[in-house]
Parts: structure tokens; C-alpha cells; sequence
């Protein structure tokens, strides 16, 4: 079997350390480190969206997917790094203020960096102001905001004032999810995008940087 | 009447469909051996990390409508603000499964163990309810049998942040009945330190009083359908 191809079915199968090995190998082998990132571990966490899309397998099956997934990037990383390779682009996520679920905020940020993303996660019950600080400091793309309690859905909209207030509208675009939230609550808050789901707030993202 | 409650971590024990639940996995659904190891591991972790505990203080109604008021944030009208004046007994609660659990938790994301990590947050969460659920019960079997604990009572529990009772509504709950007793503390965005912590109001009264109709305008937004599961087993008892 192709390298690559190995590194995905391990990585699907959250075979971390054999993940590692074989992108260690195919490094030796003087593979291209972002032909390793696409072809190899990309294409795994593309796949394991598209399962998890379907049902075909649930957030433990990703997540031990991720850990694979992070176990091959330790190794690739630096190289990618030394050849000055860009990521897709910088997106700043957390569960907004006075929330503090955040499993679906984590795992939008895990699919997320599968996907090819720098991602700062900031956590939970995070302020306006840290989430408008942060992408300007990081020149973030995009903000991603997750809420399950309808009575902190107004904060989403304080983010979207403030990204407005300091004329960073259109130049950090705006993405929201968690269970209450609706596209049609996200057009009325004028934020960006609403992702329905993990797999789908990949998607969206990757529309709003122009993937 | 005023109580702390110690809970042993095999009383809050979860059982395995609240947390798979709890992690997307539906009901029924088959799942692999790597994920039933996983759901061992994470309970094997919260029974050596949890440390339950919880209180409930009775308070009248006047009292709890100034509780309830909070920081004038809620919802014009809400099932709370329906049900309580019809209510026999209210008293306020608080539950905790200790700090130990969020740090272990996050301690496992730190470490890379993803997969433990959100099984332990799924496990905790749902134990934290299970804890809830035994100060609920423990507040309903203390009502004096005749009259106020009669069989036709029912006992729900209902929380700020949740059915138009505004999460900043911790503040004054803090303020009346003082969680610090069991190590819980409210931060700046009213949420509870540890995270692993519910607290809210217990309503007493005739099981009927719960049976609200669920229309109101929020709940077209939410997408939480515990409220609803209660209500059902409660008025099937």
C-alpha cells in the first residue's frame, strides 16, 4: 500500500503512534512534508469528517482520529515550518461569555486543524473584547463562536457589534453554532455564517476564506 | 429546613446511555470496543476524582420571587414564573462533583488524550445530574408525609441559564444560599467554579403544576429537551 494511503487508514483507525511512524517514513524517504499534510493526514481527518457526516462514526472515533492526526503533524510541523509553509489561515474559536459547553466548539477546532487550520482556541465563557483582541493579534480570518444556552446567544451578537465598532467587519468574518442557533439567528445578528454541525462549520469556514 | 448532602462517587454513577448521549452517540447505536474501553477509563477516572456533594435550603415564595427577579434579565414570561406560586415548597440547591474532575479533565486535553478527555467531561456531566437528581429526591422524601409530601407531590429541579431564567439569576441564588458551604464559587460571568457544579431551584407542589405548556417564545430556540423528559417521568410516577 502507498505510504500516504497507510497514513490515513492508521490515522482512521487512531493508530497514533504507527500514525507517527509512518509520517516519520515517509519524511525519510524525502516525501514532500506538505504532500505528507495533504495527501496523508488531510486526506484521513477529510475522510473521518465525511463518516462522522453520515453517521458512520461518533466524536470518540474522531477524536482518537485527532490524536493520530496531531501525533503525525509533531513530526511534520517543524518541517513545514522550516520550509515556510503557510497554513490555510488563522481561525479564533471558544464558547462565548457566560457559557461553558464546549465539546462542539472542540471538535469544530480538532476538524478544524485536520482541515489545515491554525486554530487558538480560547475556551469557554470567553469575553467580547478576548475574542476581537485575539484575531487581531493573530490575524485571524475568521471567529468562530459556540453557545448551548439560548440566554447566551445575545453575547455572539456583542462580538459582531465590536468586530463592527473597530472596522474589522468583512476583514474577520464571523461563524456560529451550538444547538440553539439557527441560520436565521445568525442573519439577524449579522454574523457570517452558522455551522449546523462540526463537519458542516469546516465546510462554511473554509467557504468564508475562499477554500 | 437546610441540608448538606456527601454522596459516594458509585450513587452519581452515570449510566452509560446518559453519557453516550451526552457525546452524540444515539441510543441504540453500536458502538466499538475502543469506545467501550474509553467509556471504562473515564468512569474508572471520575470514580477516583469526584468528590460529590450537595445542599438545598427551603425558602418561601416571597423570598424567591426577590431570588428569581435576579438582575432583571429574564425572560417576560417563563414556566418558573408560571409554576412557583402554585408551588406547595421551593427551596434552592446547589451540586458539585468537586474540583479535582474538571482539572483531570482538562488535564487530559493538555496531554493530548482527546478522546478520555471529552468521554470524562460526557461522564462528569451526566454524573453531575445524577447528583441533582439525589438532592431532588432527598428534598422531596424530607416534605412531612401528610399534606406537603404526599404522593401526589412532585419535586423539579430548574436552573438559571435555562427556560427564561437568566444565567446572571446566580447571583442572587449565591447571595441567599451560599454554595461557598460546599466549595462552589460564582465567577464574574455567573458561571460556577467548579464547572462540574448545577444549581437552581427545587419546586414542590402538585405534580400538574409541571405540566406547562412548552410554547413559550425561547423554545422555539432550544434545543435541550431534558425539561421535557422530566416533566413526562414525573407526571408517569
Amino acid at each position: 500500500m502507498d505510504l500516504l494511503a497507510e497514513i490515513s487508514n492508521n490515522l482512521l483507525d487512531g493508530e497514533d503512534e504507527r500514525v507517527a511512524e509512518l509520517t516519520q517514513a515517509a519524511i525519510d524517504q524525502g516525501l514532500p512534508p506538505k504532500r505528507i499534510l495533504d495527501d496523508g493526514l488531510i486526506a484521513g481527518m477529510d475522510i473521518v469528517g465525511q463518516r462522522f457526516k453520515t453517521h458512520e462514526i461518533y466524536l470518540p472515533e474522531v477524536l482518537l482520529a485527532a490524536r493520530a492526526m496531531y501525533a503525525g503533524m509533531d513530526r511534520l510541523k517543524p518541517l513545514l515550518l522550516k520550509e515556510g509553509i503557510p497554513s490555510i489561515g488563522t481561525v479564533v474559536l471558544g464558547s462565548v461569555q457566560g457559557d461553558l459547553h464546549d465539546i462542539g466548539k472542540n471538535l469544530v477546532g480538532i476538524m478544524l486543524k485536520g482541515a489545515g487550520f491554525e486554530v487558538i482556541d480560547l475556551g469557554t465563557d470567553v469575553p467580547p473584547e478576548r475574542f476581537v483582541e485575539t484575531a487581531r493579534q493573530h490575524d485571524a480570518l475568521v471567529i468562530g463562536m459556540s453557545a448551548l444556552l439560548t440566554t447566551t446567544m445575545p453575547a455572539m451578537k456583542n462580538v459582531v457589534d465590536l468586530l463592527n465598532e473597530q472596522g474589522l467587519t468583512g476583514k474577520v468574518k464571523t461563524i456560529i453554532g451550538g444547538a440553539p442557533i439557527s441560520a436565521d439567528f445568525a442573519r439577524e445578528i449579522g454574523a457570517d455564517a452558522h455551522g449546523y454541525d462540526a463537519g458542516n462549520a469546516v465546510e462554511r469556514v473554509k467557504g468564508l476564506v475562499g477554500r | 429546613m437546610s441540608e448538606i448532602l456527601t454522596f459516594s462517587t458509585d450513587e452519581t454513577r452515570p449510566d452509560r446511555a446518559a453519557v453516550f448521549e451526552n457525546q452524540g452517540i444515539p441510543a441504540g447505536a453500536g458502538v466499538t470496543q475502543d469506545v467501550k474501553a474509553l467509556y471504562d477509563a473515564a468512569l474508572r477516572l471520575l470514580g477516583e476524582v469526584a468528590a460529590p456533594r450537595g445542599m438545598f435550603t427551603e425558602m418561601s415564595k416571597t423570598d424567591f420571587a426577590v431570588v428569581y427577579s435576579g438582575e432583571g434579565r429574564n425572560e417576560p414570561r417563563t414556566p418558573i414564573g408560571d409554576i412557583f406560586g402554585r408551588a406547595d415548597d421551593l427551596a434552592l440547591f446547589a451540586v458539585t462533583l468537586g474540583e479535582r474532575v474538571g482539572r483531570e479533565i482538562t488535564q487530559r486535553f493538555q496531554s493530548n488524550e482527546l478522546a478520555l478527555g471529552a468521554m470524562l467531561d460526557s461522564a462528569a456531566s451526566a454524573a453531575a445530574d445524577k447528583l441533582a437528581e439525589l438532592v431532588e429526591t432527598r428534598f422531596g422524601e424530607a416534605l412531612p408525609a401528610d399534606g406537603r409530601g404526599a404522593t401526589s407531590t412532585g419535586v423539579l429541579r430548574y436552573s438559571p441559564g435555562y427556560c427564561g431564567w437568566d444565567i446572571s439569576g446566580q447571583k442572587k441564588l449565591f447571595e441567599f444560599l451560599h454554595p461557598e458551604r460546599i466549595g462552589i464559587a460564582l465567577r464574574e460571568s455567573f458561571l460556577m467554579e467548579p464547572l462540574k457544579s448545577v444549581s437552581g431551584v427545587l419546586i414542590a407542589g402538585p405534580k400538574e403544576i409541571h405540566d406547562v405548556e412548552m410554547s413559550y417564545p425561547f423554545c422555539d430556540r432550544c434545543d435541550t429537551r431534558g425539561c421535557r423528559e422530566r416533566i413526562r417521568a414525573l407526571l408517569a410516577e
